[in-house]
């Protein structure tokens, strides 16, 4: 598998990792999507827990603002996103925490696939097994939180474009902290003033789909900030865990 | 010869007062940073010095 | 000669160190004087009354608040292109006086809001925004003091402040779309300086100098202290290492 391959290569993707990037490396991220997400499934929990986070928020709310239904309905679309949000904060270290500590980052970064890749991979393990369930479980949610049927279509659409950007911001602050002990909180207070213009796009969309406005706008910018963050952010984080691995 | 500052007194000299107390508080700060590491400084050279001389 | 000279840490002391009582000096005075002749010599605004004094403290803190973020984004951009020690220490020692900046600004809009707007906190997106910035500030500290190897959180933290500038740039467009809000921009923003009578306006340049100046004399002193700390434990290393 990929790990033997590894040929000793720490910084950035030299040129013989990219000459076997096209074998190798391919069948390399497979295999380390498909680890992460057994890893995610059996290591017990770490990831659904993400989950019951979120039915907490719904449930706490309306505990919280009282029972009056056009009240709730009002705040659903935010109170979702900012569920869903901060559920996605709670499997951030995870990501990259674990292989730190048991010595299978530096095998990853000294394999022939390039680290920016093995980011972005992980990155997309870490939203097949929060983003992908939260966006599910939202419109369940929505029912306790009295969303109007107008809105549905679009926070089930507004959190699967939106998650993405989610897990790969949070990939990014792991990669900062991924060195620092008990690195929980700092992570908290790294990524969530980076998720700001996502949740604001996000939340807008549903409001407006809500309102029958126009919701196709803060879409589309949320969009592009989920490929914006796609594109760029695994490179950014791959330099992060190289200056963590020195 | 104080400025008559009517009824909206409350809200400038709050404003000017947390504003100095503010940067009284950074630059205190500094400074008290900047003795610290000063002394802590000279106390390691002259230690080195005796010894190494 | 070149500018990258004064990189070298020794050459920085010996140049700021003559430097650094005369920046403190115009300082002092420029404040003093500015905000003297703002405070007692100004006439009060015929619509906001006195509170027009509070802008000799908000105009210049918040831009200065901006100013300093820019400042720690050029000595990160420096710090991870050319490694110049004292670019990555400028960095670290504007950042609480970014900070500092940051809450007076919102700490003076808070009270000169609450007699013209009625509230003393508006989700306005100028507002908004320098919250946000209060948080990018938090997390860029927090995370210079959380790692313990100086070199590598040098490059973490320059590493996120690109990263973060990004996104401050893009969370104040997306509160700008998400609430137009009742700032008044033109009134108060220096590109449309016609829309300040001139009798506030020559004060208010004199405390934006002043602002200036004290923020390079805090920097200029606090890197001096960052560069003495690093002296101090590199001297304590050898000395385990004897």
């Amino acid at each position: 598998m990929f790990l033997q391959r590894g040929s000793g290569r720490g910084f950035g993707c030299g040129r013989d990792g990219w000459a076997g990037f096209g074998v190798a490396g391919g069948a390399g991220m497979w295999a380390l999507l498909i680890r992460d997400l057994r890893l995610a499934v059996r290591a017990g929990g770490g990831f659904g827990l993400g989950l019951a986070f979120f039915l907490l928020v719904a449930v706490l709310v309306p505990l919280g603002v009282g029972p009056e239904g056009d009240v709730l309905g009002r705040i659903a679309p935010g109170i979702l996103w900012v569920g869903a949000l901060l559920a996605c904060l709670l499997s951030l270290d995870r990501i990259f925490a674990l292989d730190f500590e048991d010595g299978s980052l530096d095998l990853l970064a000294t394999a022939p696939i390039p680290l920016e890749g093995v980011v972005a991979v992980k990155a997309l393990a870490h939203w097949l097994v929060t983003g992908v369930p939260l966006t599910l479980a939202a419109p369940v949610l929505g029912v306790l939180l009295n969303l109007p049927a107008a809105g549905y279509g679009w926070l089930v659409l507004s959190l699967a474009l939106g998650t993405p950007a989610l897990s790969v911001i949070g990939a990014f602050g792991a990669a900062l902290v991924v060195g620092v002990k008990r690195g929980g909180l700092l992570l908290s207070l790294l990524v969530l003033p980076l998720y700001v213009p996502t949740l604001i796009f996000g939340a807008e969309a549903v409001s407006r789909g809500v309102a029958g406005q126009a919701a196709e706008v803060p879409l589309l910018l949320m969009t592009g900030i989920t490929l914006g963050a796609a594109a760029l952010l695994p490179f950014a984080a791959a330099a992060a865990i190289r200056i963590n691995l020195r | 010869m104080m400025p008559d500052l009517g009824k909206y007194a409350f809200a400038v000299l709050a404003s000017y007062g947390a504003s100095v107390a503010l940067l009284a508080a950074i630059v205190g700060a500094s400074l008290w940073q900047r003795a610290r590491v000063k002394a802590q400084l000279r106390e390691v050279e002259a230690r080195q010095e005796g010894r190494d001389g | 000669m070149s500018i990258w000279e004064y990189a070298n840490p020794k050459k920085f002391m010996a140049s700021t160190g003559w430097l650094l009582p005369w920046v403190w000096g115009m300082a002092g005075l420029c404040l003093l004087v500015g905000l003297i002749w703002g405070y007692f010599f100004t006439p009060d605004d015929f619509r906001q009354g006195s509170t027009v004094k509070i802008i000799y403290l908000h105009v210049p803190s918040a831009m200065m608040a901006i100013n300093a973020w820019v400042m720690m984004l050029v000595a990160s951009l420096i710090w991870l292109i050319r490694r110049h020690h004292v670019s990555a220490l400028a960095a670290k020692a504007a950042a609480p006086v970014g900070l500092t900046f940051t809450v007076i600004a919102l700490v003076t809009g808070a009270l000169w809001g609450q007699p013209m707007w009625g509230t003393w906190w508006a989700w306005d997106p100028r507002l908004t925004s320098f919250l946000i910035l209060t948080l990018f500030y938090l997390g860029y500290i927090a995370l210079w003091q959380a790692v313990e190897n100086p070199d590598t959180a040098a490059d973490l933290t320059a590493v996120l402040c690109l990263v973060g500038s990004v996104f401050a740039l893009l969370s104040r467009y997306a509160v700008l779309f998400w609430n137009q809000g009742l700032h008044q921009g033109a009134s108060l923003s220096l590109d449309k300086e016609e829309n300040v009578a001139d009798v506030f306006w020559f004060p208010l340049l004199v405390c934006i100098a002043g602002f200036v100046l004290l923020f390079v004399a805090l920097v200029l002193m606090r890197t001096r202290t960052e560069i003495r700390a690093r002296r101090l434990q590199a001297l304590i290393a050898r000395e385990r290492l004897a």
